[in-house]
């Protein structure tokens, strides 16, 4: 792994709008991307972990939206980027695949077309080159017949094919940094592994750092070199995937974990989460934000502002009701 | 005892083209399945997008006209409308779906939402109906007030549990899910996973399950049917799939799921990628010359295989050890 920083994000916040108010759904949250590094961000729908990607590349709404803090790439603060200024990197340096191909690929056009666009934008190569650098991109995504491909429209092609087109416009620049929002989710497990192979494979040859969010807690083991547990809006735990596997600490990501049905086990209840993820407005902004869905550890477990602390090396965890931290059904301390 | 078996079941779909708008082909959705049901058990249908598992599950509520085969219900034959409502099935088979949201009426209150199958069922009095409801949404978790909300105001998880209120309403005897949890996040689905063994020890109900999400299966289900291009390809208890997986496709299948470990990667992928190449090379040896799946052969007192022949099953061994 490259030790190259290739974007780091300071404190970013993004907020909404409701009603000239607005609402930080992602909440000071800090991270950096090194070259050729597979990060994962991991959490249940609505902890904004597709809010930080979004942000990134400025895809948000600036109307409804405010983002503050610092997204620095290449030594440029691009947080607060004009429309004109992220249409330079984006396709270009920072590409994205999303999670429905479908919706991300318009269905009037021909897949070769649709990959010549961005090197239309961000490219001189001349028409025969732009030809030559789609078939040979799509070939390296692992499509058998290039030619009859690029001359299809989207519906025409299975969503495993859909999916690896996507990811063939992401790659058509070259870029540094990939953003890879729930790329698989809609996929069935054999293409679910095929693709993933797929993204390892095209990372190593171009070296990108990758930002894989997903809420596949499988995924993230066999992939992520680095993971990122959110909740509500903040990051609750940061560590190497071997270590957050095999020593989770945030209360958070061990009832996660546990409530996954894997167990040979069938007698056995999986583990619940108590109560709800609280909506936006009703976040509580103060102290440990988990404290609400586990009610039996004591209010004097949890710090008073919750911070990252490094537990040990490249292990960071938040607040401090991990170290007491017991399911409500096991005896406690 | 069964009390539901499915014969031979066929659903094809026409394929309609050409100047006069003529059948020029048929999708084989789902081409002989035989099964059967019994009562409180859990039966698992696994398969990728397009195997038809969906389309079995429509053919057995009734959803879908089969094409050929027949469904038994206490040995009576369901072929007719008419006949499924003279033996009751209606009532005793009921179905919840992967979308929830678009399986409520977003104009109707939950009140009206439940009371639907009740009114078409049972001849009850406006308190009497009122009361029962009240005892389901207590059932499925829910607060009273949600009687009077609309299906929008509630989150992915209860409406999810408001299905389940109107599937069980009428004390169904097989409830068919159609991917009931795959679109809610890890901690609802285990809420909506429990709760659903719970109340199927509270009403001796059976369940077929569809899903493509092989953990959930294991730990639902009691008896598991796996489906490759419209037919069953390997039949067996948990253990049977998941310890001792004879099909390719199955082998493939457990395969791909990605373990949560982040310790033996490469091992995991190394095993993937020989098991892949496997599948390509033995595809002969378990699909016939068209691509079909050969009919199920025993192999142990509840596991089956589709293979030619038992020696054939022999030859992979051998060749793989």
């Amino acid at each position: 792994m490259g030790n190259e920083k290739i974007l780091e994000i300071k404190d970013l916040h993004t907020a909404f709008r409701f009603q000239d108010e607005y609402f930080d759904a992602v909440d000071g949250v800090s991270f950096s991307l090194h070259k050729n590094e597979l990060l994962a961000i991991v959490g249940e729908s609505g902890c904004g972990k597709s809010t930080i990607a979004n942000s990134i590349v400025g895809l948000h709404d600036k109307n409804f939206t405010r983002v503050s803090g610092e997204i620095i790439y290449n030594g440029k603060n691009i947080a607060n980027y004009s429309e004109e200024q992220f249409n330079e990197i984006r396709g270009k340096e920072i590409g994205f695949i999303f999670q429905d191909p479908l919706a991300a690929l318009n269905p009037l056009h021909k897949i070769g077309k649709q990959i010549e666009e961005s090197l239309i934008y961000h490219t001189d190569l001349d028409k025969e080159q732009r030809h030559e650098r789609m078939l040979q991109l799509l070939d390296q995504v692992g499509i058998v017949n290039p030619k009859r491909t690029a001359n299809q429209f989207p519906h025409q092609l299975s969503g495993g094919m859909r999916q690896r087109v996507v990811i063939a416009i992401a790659l058509s620049c070259k870029p540094n940094i990939i953003i890879a929002d729930e790329p698989t989710t809609a996929l069935d497990v054999t293409i679910q592994a095929q693709i993933l192979d797929l993204l390892t494979e095209l990372q190593n040859e171009i070296n990108a750092g990758i930002i894989l969010i997903t809420h596949d807690l499988g995924v993230v083991a066999q992939m992520a070199n680095r993971v990122a547990v959110m909740y509500a809006g903040e990051f609750v735990e940061v560590a190497q995937a071997k270590e957050l596997f095999s020593n989770p600490l945030h209360p958070y990501t061990r009832s996660l974990l546990q409530s996954i049905p894997q167990s040979d086990l069938v007698e056995e209840e999986l583990h619940v989460i108590q109560g709800m993820v609280p909506s936006l407005k009703n976040l509580p902004r103060k102290g440990c934000r988990f404290a609400a869905r586990v009610p039996w550890i004591s209010e004097s477990e949890h710090e008073e502002n919750p911070v990252l602390h490094e537990v040990s090396k490249d292990h960071f965890v938040r607040c401090t009701c991990w170290e007491n931290f017991h399911f409500e059904n096991e005896g406690g301390c | 005892m069964s009390f539901l078996e499915i014969n031979d079941l066929k659903v094809h779909f026409p394929i309609r083209g050409g100047f006069f708008n003529t059948i020029q082909e048929y999708v084989y959705a789902v081409d002989g399945v035989t099964f059967f049901i019994e009562e409180g058990k859990t039966y698992g249908l696994i398969g990728e997008s397009g195997s038809g598992k969906t389309t079995i599950g429509k053919a057995i509520v009734g959803l879908e006209e089969p094409t050929g085969g027949e469904i038994l219900y206490h040995d009576k034959p369901l072929g007719s409308r008419r006949a499924r409502k003279k033996v009751g099935y209606n009532k005793e088979v009921q179905m919840i779906f992967q979308d929830v949201l678009s399986s409520l009426d977003p104009k109707k209150r939950i009140r009206d939402i439940i009371a639907e199958p009740i009114r078409n069922h049972e001849k009850l009095t406006d308190e009497e109906e009122l009361e029962k409801i009240l005892t389901l949404l207590n059932i499925v978790g829910m607060p009273p007030d949600a009687l009077y909300r609309y299906p929008h105001e509630f989150s992915g998880g209860q409406r999810q549990r408001i299905g389940v209120a109107r599937a069980v309403a009428l004390n169904p005897k097989l409830i068919v899910a159609d991917e009931p949890v795959s679109a809610l996040d890890l901690s609802v689905q285990a809420q909506i996973l429990n709760f659903l063994k719970k109340i199927q020890k509270d009403f001796n109900l059976s369940y077929l399950f569809i899903s493509h999400d092989l953990g959930v299966v294991k730990h639902m289900c009691d008896y598991i049917y796996i489906m490759h291009r419209g037919r069953f390809v390997e039949t067996g208890t948990r253990d049977d799939i998941y310890n001792n997986p004879q099909h390719i496709y199955t082998k493939r299948l457990i395969a791909a799921i990605p373990e949560i470990n982040a310790e033996n990667r490469e091992e995991i992928y190394k095993n993937r990628i020989k098991v892949e190449q496997e599948y390509r090379e033995k595809e002969s040896i378990f699909y016939d010359k068209n691509g079909k799946v050969f009919d199920l052969v025993q192999i142990s007192g509840t596991h089956y295989v589709a293979i030619k022949s038992k020696e054939d099953l022999k030859n992979v061994e051998n060749n793989i050890a």
